[in-house]
Formats: structure tokens, sequence, C-alpha cells
């Protein structure tokens, strides 16, 4: 077990680099004129030159990336291009209000989802059932970009229910939380669906029905214990992509968290934001997934023969 | 043995689609839009080619705005263009995105999972750890970061939504590749001297190409909602009309009550995204049998 841990995340650091390598060969390979793009047709080359400097694009391609994991040791991303503000205070400001939108949404969306995928499966081969997949699958086809403009041009500006922009209070979250809510709700759906049901043809669950057991305390008793586990994976791994997830929402409502951020970096070509922001995001989720992996580990003794 | 005739998967996966009426009628859908692509872009090549300005770009400031007529039954935008056609060529980009990102994604995501899957050990090792990479790449944003850095426009955008979406199928191929490296017919062609390129793609590609198949229809309505977020944040299709390029224009005429761009837009994005899903959650109880979860297990 212990060395299994050891082992695992031991493996945190290969990955890690390779997402340090992969932004790199995106920002610093792909992208090499961003300094060029970012100053326009009209810039001297002395402009470009000095600019390259300080996004570290300048000298020779190992020099760049020693560079590069020199500013992710030490935290320090340079300044964004469009404000001159320091990236890494940029980032850490902009956690709070990401997550002030994300988690409820999050858990609003997770408890109902459940909830639907429990009745769904209770109503298994009827038209119940059929009707929440169909229900679900139509929420998904839906862009959110259309729950977003409707909801703020019906209920916000129309029938001004709920303010348009901002971010000082917590009615100023009610919309934005109920539109994401809505808009992610299909997908949950669809997905904790079949988890449950591939629980309900195990051979435990005919057991306990053999044994005389309700269908609902099968279902609560039984199914959602062992579901658990699919489960709890999806709600680590969804952990990380809070931080980023509501790009959209965010910009739409005027929520100065890190969607909010990387919006404006790509409005306004800003890559040391961007790169940041990818950067930081994907090695929280690389931490999400060492988490799941150890936890499975804890909970599910067979882990250990792999 | 019985006397039944053979039936391949193919035939057994299309009897069961045969009966699925819901299938059926998404599968309908899907052909009816593909057609209306293949009449756009036609259209589109044909007045570029006799460099006209396309109907669906030609300004019409007296008639902006119009409501619903039997000349504009969707009504007009804010530069007096016809919504429909608009509406249409946006069908031609979504096709556009969806196969061109599937061409992406689809042929990495199968030989890298090939690879990994048959040879094991080292190049296992690595491929494995490509994917861990990307797969902790934040979705959306990494694709922007793509689309931004190769430059705005469909290229962009096909790259970057192909670039990332490769790793859950790569995983199933390698899955799949790991359990018929070791089955007879791959023993019985390695003793055989057939090279392993050959096993790999003549003899064990074939056995996993529902998977492929079941992964582009559930893709492509991803690809379509994602090019209409991209197009929205002003990364995706420049200078042409697409759906996210509609509703974001709608997004500023909504306020001035004007709603048929945004509905137009909405509506033929709904169905086509609805009749993927639906077609690809059928087409994969019919492909592999060991995914049916509901109905099949009852009987």
């Amino acid at each position: 077990m212990l060395s299994y841990i050891i082992r695992r995340t031991l493996y945190v650091i290969p990955v890690v680099f390779g997402v340090a390598l992969i932004t790199f060969l995106l920002f610093n390979v792909v992208g090499w004129n961003a300094a060029s793009q970012m100053l326009g047709k009209r810039a001297t080359p002395e402009e470009i030159a000095a600019l390259e400097k300080q996004l570290g694009l300048s000298g020779p391609l190992p020099e760049q990336f020693l560079h590069y994991l020199k500013q992710i040791v030490t935290f320090d991303f340079g300044r964004s291009f469009a404000t001159q503000q320091k990236i890494s205070t940029l980032i850490l400001d902009g956690v709070l209000p990401s997550l002030s939108l994300a988690v409820p949404i999050f858990l609003i969306d997770l408890v109902v989802a459940i909830v639907v995928a429990l009745l769904a499966a209770y109503y298994r081969n009827t038209w119940v059932d059929r009707a929440i997949v169909v229900g679900a699958v139509m929420g998904m086809s839906v862009s959110t970009l259309v729950y977003i403009l409707a909801g703020q041009y019906l209920l916000a500006y129309e029938w001004e229910l709920f303010p348009i922009w901002g971010f000082e209070s917590v009615k100023f979250l009610v919309l934005p939380v109920v539109i994401g809510f809505i808009s992610g709700l299909g997908s949950g759906v669809r997905f904790y669906r079949t988890v449950v049901l591939d629980e309900m043809y195990q051979d435990y669950v005919r057991t306990a029905f053999a044994k005389g057991h309700t269908e609902r305390s099968v279902l609560f008793k039984h199914v959602l214990k062992n579901a658990m586990i699919p489960i709890l994976t999806s709600v680590v791994l969804s952990i990380p992509f809070l931080y980023t997830g509501n790009l959209l929402l965010e910009n739409f409502f005027g929520i100065p968290g890190l969607g909010y951020l990387s919006v404006e970096a790509i409005f306004s070509t800003d890559y040391p934001v961007i790169k940041a922001v990818v950067f930081v995001g994907s090695v929280m989720y690389v931490f999400a997934s060492l988490l799941t992996d150890i936890c499975y580990a804890l909970v599910d003794p067979r882990i250990k023969l792999r | 043995m019985s006397d039944a005739p053979a039936t391949t998967l193919w035939q057994t996966a299309w009897r069961q689609l045969r009966r699925n009426r819901l299938a059926l009628a998404c599968l309908l859908i899907i052909v009816l839009y593909a057609l209306i692509a293949l009449y756009a872009e036609g259209a589109y090549r044909f007045y570029k080619f006799r460099d006209q300005p396309p109907p669906y770009k030609v300004v019409n400031f007296e008639h902006r705005f119009a409501g619903p007529s039997v000349r504009h039954p969707l009504g007009t935008d804010s530069l007096g263009r016809d919504v429909v056609l608009q509406v249409v060529q946006g069908t031609r980009i979504a096709f556009t995105v969806g196969i061109l990102t599937s061409a992406i994604a689809i042929p990495i995501a199968v030989v890298l999972g090939a690879l990994a899957g048959y040879f094991g050990r080292r190049t296992d090792d690595f491929i494995v750890w490509l994917y861990t990479v990307f797969d902790s790449m934040p979705g959306l944003l990494f694709i922007l970061a793509v689309a931004i850095v190769v430059g705005k426009g469909l290229v962009g955008v096909c790259l970057g939504i192909g670039l990332t979406t490769w790793v859950g199928l790569c995983r199933l191929i390698r899955g799949e590749y790991i359990k018929h490296r070791e089955r007879q017919y791959v023993l019985a062609a390695r003793a055989l001297g057939v090279s392993n390129l050959a096993i790999i793609f003549r003899h064990i590609l074939p056995n996993v190409l529902h998977l492929v198949i079941i992964s582009f229809s559930l893709r492509f309505p991803g690809a379509v909602l994602t090019e209409v977020v991209l197009s929205y944040l002003g990364v995706g299709v420049q200078g042409e009309p697409s759906w996210g390029i509609m509703i974001s224009d709608a997004k500023l005429r909504l306020w001035q009550g004007h709603w048929y761009e945004l509905g137009g837009a909405t509506a033929a994005m709904f169905f086509i995204v609805l009749a993927f899903n639906l077609f690809g959650d059928a087409l994969r109880d019919a492909l592999d049998p060991k995914l049916r979860t509901v109905e099949a297990k009852t009987a």
C-alpha cells in the first residue's frame, strides 16, 4: 500500500514536467512570434526584442525553458502585458470569486443530478426513465451561450428579478449560479444514471433483492454506497476544473474570477497570462488525480495488486 | 455448430438500430443536415469561384431587422442579411469543424493507443505519460490557447479541439489492444511471421473499429458546441457566418428585441447536437454489447 502511494506520488514529477514541456512547446516554440503579434504591425524591432526578453522568448530554446522552469518554481510568471500587474497576484485574486461561483453550481448540480439519476434507476425501463434521458440530452444540446443570453435577457433584463452585471453581494451570484446549474444538469444526470444503472445489474443487488429487500432500500442502502466510488472520482477530478470552469458565466456577469481573467487575456492576446493560467490549472488537476488515486487505494484494497 | 448463416457485428448492429425508431429519426436528421452542409459548401465555392459576393453576405440596410416574411422566413440581421442563408452557412462550418477535428483526433488516438497497448513496456509508459499530461490540461482554456497561438480561424479551432480531445478514445483503444494482443488469432498471426505493424493495423484494428465510429458520433456534437463558444470569444472562423458568430452578434440585438438570429442559430444547433447525441448512444448500444447497459441486460 505504502509503496503504491509513494510510487503514485512520485509520478507527479514527470507529469508536471510534461505539462511544463507542452505549455512551453505551445507558447515558446509554436508561438515564437508572440511579441510581434502582441505589439501589432507598427512595432520597431527594438520594441519587439525588449518584449521578447520580458516574455522569456529571447535566447536559445533550452535557455528559455530553464527560464520558464524558474518561473514555475518561484511561482512568478512575470507581468500581464495588458495591465502590467503581477500574474501571480492576478491568479491568487481570481481564485475566490471563481470558487464562489463554481462551488455552489457544482454542489447543486451534484445533488440534483444524483437524485434524478436515482429516480431514473428506480423507474428504469419505463417512460419516466426514457423521458429523463431524452430530457437530459436535450438539455445538453443547447449551447451554454444560449442559456446565459436567455437567462440574462429574460430574468434580469425583462423581469428585473436579478442584477445583470457585477460582483457586489450574494444577490449578484444567484442568476449565474442558476444558469450554470441548468446548463450543467443534463450531462450530470446522464453520467450518474449510467453509474447507478451499472450497479443495478451487479450480483450483490440481485442477492439483496433475493433476501427480500425492497426496491427503495436496495437503491439507497446498497447501490448508492457502491456508486460512491465512481461518484467520488468524478467529484475530485472536477475540483480543479472549478477554477477555470466558468469562463463564459464570469465574462457575461462580470465576476472577477479566473475565467474573467482568461477571457480578458484572450481578447487582448495577453499570452503570459494565458500561459500561466493554463499551467496552474493543469498542475491542480495533476494533484487532484493524485488525491483520487490515493483515496481509491485506501478504499479499495484491490488497487494494490496493480 | 448451428447452420444459421453467420452475421457480422455490423449486420447485427444495423438490425438493432433499424428497430430503434428514435435512432432512425436522428439518422435522418443527420443526413438532412449533411446535405444542407454540402449545399452550403457548394454555394460557398461557387460564389468564391465567380468572385461574387455570396447572397448570405449581401448587405441591405433598408431591410435590416426585418421580421419573418416570405422572402426572409427568419427575418434579417443588423446588416439586412438573410438569417436563413446564414444558418445554412453555419451548418457548413459546423460540419467542417466536426469532421476536421475528428480527422485530427482519431488518428492520433488510434495510432498511439494501438502502439501503447500492443507493445507495452517502454512504449506504453511513454504514451500513458503523454496522455496523462494532455488529460491534465484545462479543457476549454487549453483549446483557446492552442487556437490563438496557431492563429485565429477555422484551422486554429480545429487544431485546438483536435489536439486536446484524443485522450479518451486513446485510453479505450489501448485497453482493447492489451486484451487482443494475447488472443489466439494474434498469436497465430505472429507464429506465421506476420509483422507487428500488419498485426496491429490489419488484424486487430478491424476488431476495435466500432469504438472509432462511436467516438466519432459522440465527439461531433461536442465539437459543434465548442466551435460556437470559440467563435463567440472571437477566436473562431473569421469573416464567414457561423452559429457562434450569429449568437454573438445577436447578443447585442437582443436588448432591442430582435431574437430571430439567436433563435435560428440555436434551433439549428439544437437539432443536430441532439440527433448526434441520441444516435451516438443508440450506436454504442448496438455496436458494443459490453457497454450495453440497460435494455439488453434486463432481457
